[in-house]
């Protein structure tokens, strides 16, 4: 008998990368087919933070879905509130105040570095880098401060509002605004001069993950990743809304669209940024406070009882003291930041404590198939979220809660064209290519 | 320092339950089973400002065998409960669980029909820290807690 010769079979390698891994967020899968060390084949399994956002949008009222937006983008939150008001608003057919755009813009923009330092932070962190992220935690606390002194909460805000937002800004933010900024400068500064020119660095991201621009058009990518392979598509300036066609800023843009090119243009975005919000507060518009009548801010539970003893005359222009938690809505202010719309905005504080047509008002916009009823149509709206093009859908059939809510995520787009990201490379580039993607379950599972 | 009584364990047994629940509670490696929006707190809180490396609980462990706390960070959704639950299994005694923001204790506002209401439904519980997210005092606070709990248990040896 002859002695056959023995055969090998050589297959490639499956592996799973995910779910529960610590460079995969937790909740991506990514199944690998590997050629040694090489990438063949990668395919991505998502779904596995879905939270069901667009059905509970359609059992909500159309305020309502303003908490589920926060968590949708929950690196940038603000940028997804003002996405969503700004499609109601679309479809409302509303004019929001001067100063309510800037508001906007400048939360918007605190936002999108908040979202580029987190990102950055934590692909540096997956490939060892560890100061770099302590540096940018450490920067982003500085603008949580502020978020919080503007919104009252850290992350998951909620301060957008159909026609405006919760309230006005703080008297005094200019000056801690600016002092942030200048930490937020000095921790880029420090981070570029750890990372930019770092050898390690380099060899880890320069030509690894290169999307082609052909590949981020057909895949429609926008956002950095479109903007590091040169595809020159910026919301802000493509579509100019709230106020950024008055504001003077550059888009940064990259040559071969690999994991370089996209640090460098998040690292530049965030320069923009500050820019940005310099300018904004700047050109803020006050607009006047209503004087008081009495000279000195009045508590409004003590309006309450001046009005049940029917000491009404002279009540309308008192300025009144709220609970800090409430601060921003008093009547003068709020009146900065939100249009006179009876139907849309709910009633100052001090109006629904002190008369019977502010509690009635605030009650009606409150109460179950009462509330804000947009005219039957549909309207999409788009802004620049820190990941590209983030798109609201709203359909309204006259009633009080939206028919849907689509959102055209654009982490969605990212984690679709990610295989042309990695195949061809090495099974280490993995996680420094799927970092730099900045891949956010939230938006991108809904 | 308990005092001895005739019916409770000797001297020498109850000491080395103190000394090993001391060590313990200031030796934890967690094992952050991140998925969604409390992941921002939870690394706000592990980094410089807050930081609960001064708690010894700075050094996350990406194994389940090499940890003793399982942190469940956001959203548990019906597609990765069997996960968190295989997270838990493999990890070896003594072990705890934190479940860490509202969805994890109870859902929270994800009443639908993608969300598990509440990780005790799956895994059993030690400290619930409610908050969404919590912020990183509210997880602070959960940490020293746990850490109480630690000490005061009977401790396997």
């Amino acid at each position: 008998m002859a002695a056959v010769a023995p055969t090998r079979e050589v297959r490639n390698m499956l592996i799973n990368i995910g779910p529960s891994h610590p460079a995969m967020h937790g909740v991506i899968r990514l199944i690998a087919e590997l050629d040694g060390e090489k990438v063949v084949r990668v395919q991505a399994e998502i779904g596995y933070l879905h939270r069901a956002f667009e059905k509970s949008a359609e059992n909500s009222s159309w305020t309502q879905v303003m908490p589920y937006t926060d968590r949708l983008n929950y690196v940038s939150p603000l940028i997804n509130n003002f996405g969503y008001c700004a499609a109601v608003e679309k479809l409302l057919g509303i004019e929001i105040t001067e100063r309510c755009k800037y508001i906007r813009v400048v939360m918007s923009e605190v936002s999108r570095i908040t979202d580029h330092l987190t990102c950055i932070a934590a692909s540096a962190m997956e490939m060892g880098a560890m100061t770099v992220f302590l540096y940018f935690m450490k920067a982003r606390e500085f603008l949580y401060e502020i978020v919080e002194d503007v919104t009252g909460a850290r992350l998951t805000i909620s301060y957008g509002r159909i026609g405006g937002v919760k309230g006005d800004i703080p008297e005094n933010l200019g000056e801690k605004l600016e002092s942030a900024l200048k930490k937020v400068e000095k921790e880029l500064y420090e981070v570029d001069r750890l990372l930019t020119r770092n050898r390690i660095w380099v060899d880890r991201t320069r030509d690894i993950g290169i999307l082609t621009r052909e590949d981020a058009v057909s895949y429609a990518v926008t956002g950095p990743l479109a903007r590091a392979s040169g595809i020159n598509y910026d919301v802000r300036k493509a579509h100019p809304y709230l106020v950024y066609d008055r504001m003077d800023f550059d888009v940064p843009l990259g040559e071969k669209g690999d994991n370089y090119d996209r640090y460098l243009v998040r690292m530049e975005e965030m320069r923009q940024s500050i820019r940005i919000i310099r300018q904004a507060m700047r050109e803020m518009p006050g607009g006047p406070v209503a004087v008081d009548s009495r000279g000195e801010p009045v508590k409004s539970f003590d309006l309450v009882d001046e009005a049940k003893m029917g000491r009404t005359a002279g009540l309308v222009n008192v300025r009144t003291t709220v609970e800090p938690t409430l601060s921003g809505m008093e009547r003068p202010f709020l009146d900065r930041v939100m249009p006179h719309d009876r139907g849309v905005v709910l009633p100052s504080k001090d109006d629904t404590y002190s008369n019977i047509e502010g509690l009635m008002n605030h009650f009606k916009l409150i109460m179950d198939y009462h509330g804000i009823c947009p005219p039957r149509g549909d309207t999409y709206f788009a802004v620049e979220a820190a990941n590209g093009e983030l798109g609201f859908y709203v359909v309204s059939d006259g009633k009080d809660r939206p028919y849907r809510v689509r959102v055209r995520p654009p982490c969605f787009f990212n984690m679709a064209v990610l295989h042309k990201l990695l195949e061809g490379y090495m099974v280490a580039d993995i996680i420094a290519t799927f970092g730099s993607i900045n891949m956010i379950a939230g938006e991108l599972d809904r | 320092m308990s005092s001895v009584t005739p019916e409770s364990p000797g001297f020498i047994t109850t000491q080395l339950e103190q000394v090993v629940g001391w060590a313990r509670k200031f030796s934890i490696f967690q094992y952050p089973f991140v998925t969604a929006c409390c992941g921002m707190e939870y690394m706000s809180a592990g980094a410089s400002h807050y930081d609960f490396d001064r708690f010894g609980a700075g050094l996350p462990r990406f194994s389940p065998r090499q940890a003793d706390v399982l942190f469940v960070v956001g959203t548990i959704s019906h597609k990765i409960a069997p996960i968190l639950r295989m997270v838990y299994d493999q990890m070896c005694e003594p072990k705890w669980v934190i479940a860490f923001g509202v969805c994890t204790c109870t859902g929270g506002f994800y009443d639908n029909y993608a969300t598990v209401q509440g990780i005790d439904t799956i895994i059993p519980v030690d400290i619930y820290i409610p908050g969404c997210p919590p912020r990183p005092e509210a997880v602070l606070d959960g940490l020293m807690k746990l850490q109480t709990r630690i000490q005061k248990q009977k401790q396997a040896l």
